[in-house]
């Protein structure tokens, strides 16, 4: 599981970001259908997301996103960059 | 990816449809959880069909409705995000679009999530002119604060647009209004085309002239571009053959005219591949990019938020039904109270209705005799096969006739979906998918529904395993078997003040047996013969929304009582007759039930069971409600299944034969986890049509339900049980 958050410490992967936290996705670190997946999704470069809520488990954890609740498990949601916002 | 051109030509679908009788073909679009399938029903009513789609396990629904005259074929397609990815469902969707040539396309989107909807429709609008789109969920748009203007919509969208509140029947009108007169041309469609982005605009601009010299007129060129820029064969193909051609009715499309193109044909190809190599990997990314932006800006433009609620219902649920703290013990706690309520709820009922089904019974019985019956025939038909199906009727019917609607009502108010967020990890670990929480709990009701519900699962590997481990979740016609013999054996074994609860843990500590061996053998499995890759997980967790009750417990009550009187009918009544002969037939003395009993005792009472036991499970195959009236014949000796008044004469009778706490245990546990009844199995194979996974199916659970069995009884009688 990669993890790009010791590059820049302004940016760091959707799966750290705290509940409640907003961001901004910045680039998605993923190739061929799984970033097709996300893409489609509408997790594009720019797009604003929230960190809603943790499964009791731990993952997945369920993302606001474009005005739906998307839940990705850790190994996807790692591998988006994301730019915490205020 | 596939070059399937013996399988069903979609062309051709049209020509077919239409010579049947129909005046035009619709298609129904849109994203997963918009109410596509509610539109789909209320369009249709009963006049509706669930295949395949040839060649795939995705399943198609298709079905049909008039409107002034004019017969509309309705064709259900496979919810999915985007058309752009080589998944299975995409390429069928998109395929179909192009190829079948649906007189209209009618794209359901969901109102609360317009600009990602919106991704999908803009592709729509690629492939086809006609399209209508079904705003849904305006009240749930509206509940949120949000205005969106349906007018301002389709001036942006050039295409109709019709707000609807499916569940209730609004709008229903409009729509197939609007549907009817873009089918018929009354309304013409202008439909707006995204605009690429700079960076690729240029290779766009570079490649479509060529397409234009070997399929000019073709009405849909960016998309069909865009294609092959994607590097999609099937489309290529389909331009080398002239199949689009013809399709469009261009000259193109006959084969004198193709000869004569093979040149251009190659240098289009040539070209395609140079343009695209540089950009393939992000020519995906900024197609998706333009989409959105385009998105953006008309849902920006047609929707107005009113005002934003402050307090969010959703939200709220949400953070205690998925805390770490309240998260599974409300999620146990909900299926408990489904549980109680169906064992409580059918008790009654299910005493009536065997009084009454045995009162006729009798008087059948007293008919025949008058009638001058032999003997032997009225006991075959009345004491064997209509037995068998009042047993199935009166143990099955109502129990099941309250967990589903319960169920229902739980899946419409979008709470399942929580579910498969907290155990999801769970799955993970397994190698399965999320969704196999949902199946299994439909499984808790009935086995086969359980395997049918396992289409929610796209990932044929991940399917496969939710569809092979379904039956280590006792389903309702198994309860009964678990219930006697823990309240008859388990309690009895404790001390009055605590036997109800022990009766009670019992009964939990065996169904965690099961829902642990699913996760074993599902992990197994995903080790073995299933070995893959986990498919991408993404979970959608729509707004909870109020059941529609009434509605609700009507159609699945009479869903269900169909469906359990069928079963029984099919299988049971010649079950039933089985075991009346078994029990009557006489050889060397003995009966033919005592014999079978025989042979099988020694391997019974290996695994902690004995041979009527193991003889009744064999018997049970098409039911398991007969276990146990079975059991009963076969110890008292009777000619008939028979169920017995009070615990003290069932607890007397079996210890007589031997039963201990370890038998009882293990029959529990062997209930559990046995092989699947006829009515799934035959459900499995329908649903995987392969004989070697059906084979599996119930060698899986059978070798499982031995080793457990084996290793727990003799684990007790080293201890000293039994």
């Amino acid at each position: 599981m990669e993890l790009q958050s010791s590059k820049n410490p302004d940016s760091k992967t959707l799966a750290e970001l705290e509940v409640g936290q907003r961001a901004r996705v910045m680039r998605l670190l993923v190739g061929g259908p799984t970033r097709r997946r996300l893409l489609d999704l509408g997790l594009l470069p720019g797009t604003e997301v929230r960190a809603l809520m943790k499964s009791p488990l731990g993952t997945p954890i369920a993302y606001y996103v474009r005005g739906t609740v998307l839940a990705l498990r850790s190994e996807d949601s790692s591998k988006i960059v994301v730019k915490p916002l205020s | 990816m596939d070059i399937e051109r013996n399988d069903h030509d979609y062309y051709e679908e049209r020509h077919e449809e239409l010579e049947k009788g129909h005046d035009y073909l619709v298609a129904l679009a849109g994203n997963p959880n918009t109410g596509k399938s509610t539109v789909f029903n209320a369009l249709t009513g009963l006049r509706q069909h669930v295949g395949n789609w040839p060649g795939k396990t995705v399943a198609r629904a298709e079905g049909s409705f008039k409107y002034e005259g004019k017969r509309y074929k309705l064709i259900d397609l496979p919810g999915t995000y985007s058309l752009l990815a080589t998944a299975t469902d995409e390429e069928i969707t998109r395929n179909f679009l192009l190829f079948s040539r649906p007189d209209v396309v009618v794209v359901v989107v969901d109102s609360t999530v317009l600009e990602r909807n919106l991704n999908l429709v803009l592709q729509v609008l690629e492939i086809s002119d006609n399209v209508v789109v079904c705003l849904n969920l305006v009240d749930e748009a509206a509940r949120k604060g949000m205005e969106i203007d349906a007018k301002q919509l389709s001036l942006a969208l050039g295409v109709p647009v019709v707000p609807t509140i499916a569940n209730v029947g609004k709008g229903l009108n409009d729509l197939v209004e609007a549907t009817a007169k873009v089918a018929s041309g009354k309304i013409t469609t202008s439909p707006h085309h995204f605009a690429l982005k700079t960076e690729i605009r240029k290779v766009f601009d570079e490649v479509i002239p060529h397409v234009k010299k070997v399929a000019n007129g073709l009405p849909n060129i960016r998309w069909v571009t865009m294609r092959l820029l994607e590097g999609d064969i099937r489309i290529r193909q389909a331009l080398e053959s002239g199949e689009l051609a013809s399709l469009a009715g261009l000259a193109q499309g006959n084969s004198v005219t193709r000869e004569s193109m093979k040149a251009e044909l190659k240098e289009l190809f040539d070209r395609i591949q140079v343009a695209a190599s540089p950009i393939r990997e992000s020519l995906h990314d900024h197609v998706v990019s333009s989409i959105y932006a385009d998105a953006e800006a008309i849902a920006s433009k047609a929707i107005t938020k009113v005002k934003i609620p402050k307090y969010n219902l959703d939200a709220k649920i949400d953070r205690i039904v998925t805390s770490r703290v309240m998260g599974f013990p409300i999620m146990i706690a909900l299926l408990m109270a489904v549980f109680w309520v169906t064992i409580e709820g059918a008790n009654i009922p299910s005493q009536l209705l065997a009084e009454g089904l045995f009162w006729l019974e009798a008087q059948l019985s007293s008919l025949f005799m008058w009638f001058g019956v032999p003997q032997w025939l009225e006991g075959l038909l009345v004491h064997g096969t209509f037995r068998g199906v009042a047993w199935v009727v009166s143990v099955m019917l109502p129990p099941m006739a309250i967990f589903f609607p319960l169920f229902t009502l739980l899946e419409d108010s979008g709470y399942l979906p929580r579910v498969e967020f907290n155990i999801d990890r769970f799955f993970k670990w397994a190698g399965a998918h999320g969704k196999q929480a949902i199946t299994m709990c439909m499984g808790f009701g009935c086995n086969a529904t359980g395997v049918i519900s396992c289409r929610s699962i796209n990932s044929p590997r991940e399917r496969l395993i939710a569809i092979l481990t379904n039956n280590f979740v006792p389903c309702n016609g198994r309860w009964p078997t678990l219930f006697l013999m823990a309240t008859v054996f388990l309690a009895a074994a404790f001390p009055p003040a605590i036997s109800s609860l022990m009766a009670s843990l019992t009964i939990v500590a065996v169904t965690l047996v099961g829902i642990l061996a699913t996760f074993v053998v599902s992990a197994l499995l995903s080790h073995t013969l299933l070995k893959g890759e986990s498919s991408f997980f993404v979970l959608e967790m729509p707004s909870y929304r109020r059941p529609q009750f009434l509605r609700v417990l009507y159609t699945s009550f009479i869903d269900r009582t169909i469906k359990v009187l069928y079963r029984a009918v099919v299988w049971a009544a010649p079950s039933g007759a089985l075991i009346w002969i078994l029990g009557n037939v006489h050889v060397g003395g003995e009966t033919l039930m005592t014999h079978a009993a025989n042979v099988l005792s020694p391997v019974g009472l290996l695994i902690g069971l004995d041979g009527i036991i193991l003889l009744a499970y064999i018997l049970a195959i098409p039911a398991n409600e007969i276990i146990i009236p079975t059991i009963i014949m076969g110890y008292m000796g009777t000619s008939m299944m028979t169920e017995l008044e009070s615990t003290a004469e069932l607890h007397a009778l079996f210890a007589a034969q031997g039963f201990t706490i370890v038998t009882a245990i293990s029959l529990m546990l062997f209930a559990v986890l046995h092989y699947p009844c006829a009515t799934t199995t035959h459900t499995i194979w329908k649903e995987t049509r392969s004989a070697k996974w059906t084979i599996l199916s119930n060698l899986i659970p059978l070798v499982v339900a031995f080793l457990v069995c084996f290793g727990v009884t003799q684990s007790l009688r080293a201890l000293g049980f039994g």
